[in-house]
């Protein structure tokens, strides 16, 4: 019951904290809220099949240039559901082609997704288009902006805590275990990571939609940064990218550090990622969720060591 | 019942595998021998799903296998235990056997299938809370062998189930494999262990350098002259 009833009361008090903050707040809530919604929607399917993916700006820089390109001609709803379905399309056909390449072909192939789709807008838009700009003028204000990235974010934990507990969970993490009994359990690969990725990318597409009127203007070197990726990833591996709330505890204190650290040192502080990338990798392998459950056992040894 | 007819594998240039053929009848224990690189580990690869033949046929009870994903072998009957325990460490010795029967062909009758499988490894019975990753090597093999049989297979293949574990301990495993052979499911097993493996076989296969060069009743084999100097003698014979 405190496991539910913990959760709403924390979304309520977000909910209505907006109300007590300056708006430069309220700028680091949004952003806050869109990292602990990405690195847990990566986390949803990187997380549990170890399936390390870089494509995460990829989807969500489409979603921000779905919003530009379509912002005029739809309402702003279904801009956001043509989002999400592009982005699962896109998903669907990427991970077809692709979720059979494993370890380290899959990351670099994930890399190459979302530089493939800089490049290709770049040159639609320039080409085809003859402009490389976009702008976004909506009538949405900064709080239902971070009302709807609050949404998605709680949709994102909820959804992970459901498939957690559903037989597509059991089989995700089967998966990144085992990949060869994983299938002689009879589980179908093809089809339980496509699942997943499809679902991570949508909502990952969303969060780039949700956000991009922040920007006003959009090009794909904006909304096509990398760094978005590798934030992602190291938020996700900080927390622990295999627990419901890991990929949500490593994205609050990395964004602030980050925004602190980007714009007081704006030269160096890609210095700080990469050491901040070694530091996790090094210290917290498996997350600081993980690491607090190792240390408290430590403490009380007496259940598990006894029985053998 | 299994039927392996002329399969040839290659891996680019290099032939794993030329032209093997094998039959596996009901209800007999099946053994494959050899040394390391003979090509057992592809046969029974290829067998599994796990590896594409360039050429030839494997069928079960008269169907080809070739084009089943390794997902839809388990709904067929044929349960494979990985080379290298095929366990899942993080989860209980009774979550890895559960997770067995997840395939639609175990069906209502998983409750029974665990009460038969711990009585074949009665050790496992007093541990069904353990983390498998604590277990030692041998009790995580009979739990992947025991996760294997929760599907309720037809056919066992096994993947050198003695490999890297102590003398001691590969006895215990055989003596499990004696039990499982006992209730009359088919088996195929790949082994290095040879002399273990002929004395609980009914059949065996002898493979070198990608050719099955010899095969018959187990008793046979065991007693053949140039078998005992190649496998069974004091002195491996090394054939890489």
């Amino acid at each position: 019951m405190i496991r539910i009833l913990l959760p709403l009361i924390g979304l309520a008090l977000l909910t209505v904290l907006p109300n007590y903050i300056s708006d430069y707040g309220l700028g680091l809530l949004i952003g806050a809220a869109t990292y602990v919604t990405l690195a847990s929607a990566w986390a949803l399917f990187s997380g549990q099949t170890h399936y390390i993916s870089l494509a995460t700006v990829a989807f969500y820089g489409t979603g921000a240039y779905t919003v530009a390109v379509l912002n005029e001609a739809l309402p702003y709803p279904a801009v956001l559901a043509c989002a999400a379905l592009i982005g699962g399309a896109m998903a669907l056909v990427v991970g077809l082609s692709t979720l059979r390449l494993q370890g380290v072909y899959f990351v670099i192939f994930s890399f190459g997704l979302a530089e493939l789709t800089r490049q290709l807008i770049t040159w639609y838009e320039v080409n085809v288009t003859g402009t490389l700009g976009r702008y976004i003028f909506l009538d949405i204000t900064t709080r239902q902006i971070y009302w709807q990235m609050l949404a998605l974010g709680a949709a994102t934990l909820a959804l992970t805590a459901w498939i957690n507990r559903s037989r597509l969970g059991l089989a995700l993490r089967v998966i990144g275990d085992d990949e060869t009994v994983a299938a002689h359990s009879g589980i179908n690969l093809a089809r339980t990571k496509l699942i997943a990725f499809v679902l991570s990318a949508m909502i990952l597409t969303l969060a780039g939609a949700i956000t991009s009127p922040r920007y006003v203007y959009v090009e794909p070197a904006i909304v096509f940064n990398p760094t978005v990726s590798f934030l992602t990833v190291i938020m996700a591996l900080l927390g622990g990218a295999n627990r419901l709330w890991g990929p949500a505890l490593g994205a609050v204190p990395l964004f602030l550090a980050f925004e602190y650290l980007s714009s007081n040192f704006p030269d160096t502080y890609p210095i700080f990622l990469g050491l901040l990338f070694i530091g996790v990798v090094f210290l917290v392998p498996n997350g600081l969720l993980a690491k607090l459950e190792t240390l408290t056992a430590r403490k009380a040894p007496q259940t598990k060591e006894a029985r053998t | 019942m299994l039927e392996i007819r002329d399969v040839t594998i290659t891996y680019g240039k290099h032939v794993a595998l030329d032209r093997a053929s094998l039959t596996a009848t009901q209800g007999r224990m099946v053994a494959i021998l050899g040394a390391n690189g003979a090509g057992k580990s592809s046969l029974l690869g290829a067998v599994g799903g796990r590896i594409r033949p360039a050429s030839g046929d494997i069928l079960y009870r008269g169907k080809s296998l070739l084009r089943l994903p390794s997902h839809r072998l388990v709904e067929e009957g044929i349960a494979l235990v990985p080379e290298g325990r095929g366990i899942f460490p993080a989860m209980t010795v009774a979550d890895n056997l559960a997770l067995g029967a997840l395939p639609a062909r175990a069906g209502q009758g998983a409750a029974a299938r665990m009460d038969e499988v711990l009585t074949l490894f009665p050790k496992l019975a007093q541990r069904r809370g353990q983390i498998a990753g604590t277990m030692s090597g041998g009790e995580q093999q009979m739990v992947a062998i025991g996760r294997a049989l929760m599907s309720n297979p037809d056919l066992l293949l096994l993947d050198e189930p003695s490999l890297g574990l102590a003398p001691i301990v590969v006895k215990e495993v055989f003596a499990a494999l004696a039990r499982i052979r006992a209730t009359g499911l088919t088996i195929l097993i790949v082994e290095q262990n040879a002399r273990a493996t002929l004395e609980l076989a009914d059949d065996a296969y002898l493979m070198e350098v990608g050719r099955i060069t010899k095969s018959g009743p187990a008793a046979d084999i065991k007693s053949d002259p140039a078998v005992i100097r190649a496998f069974l003698g004091g002195s491996l014979a090394e054939t890489r």
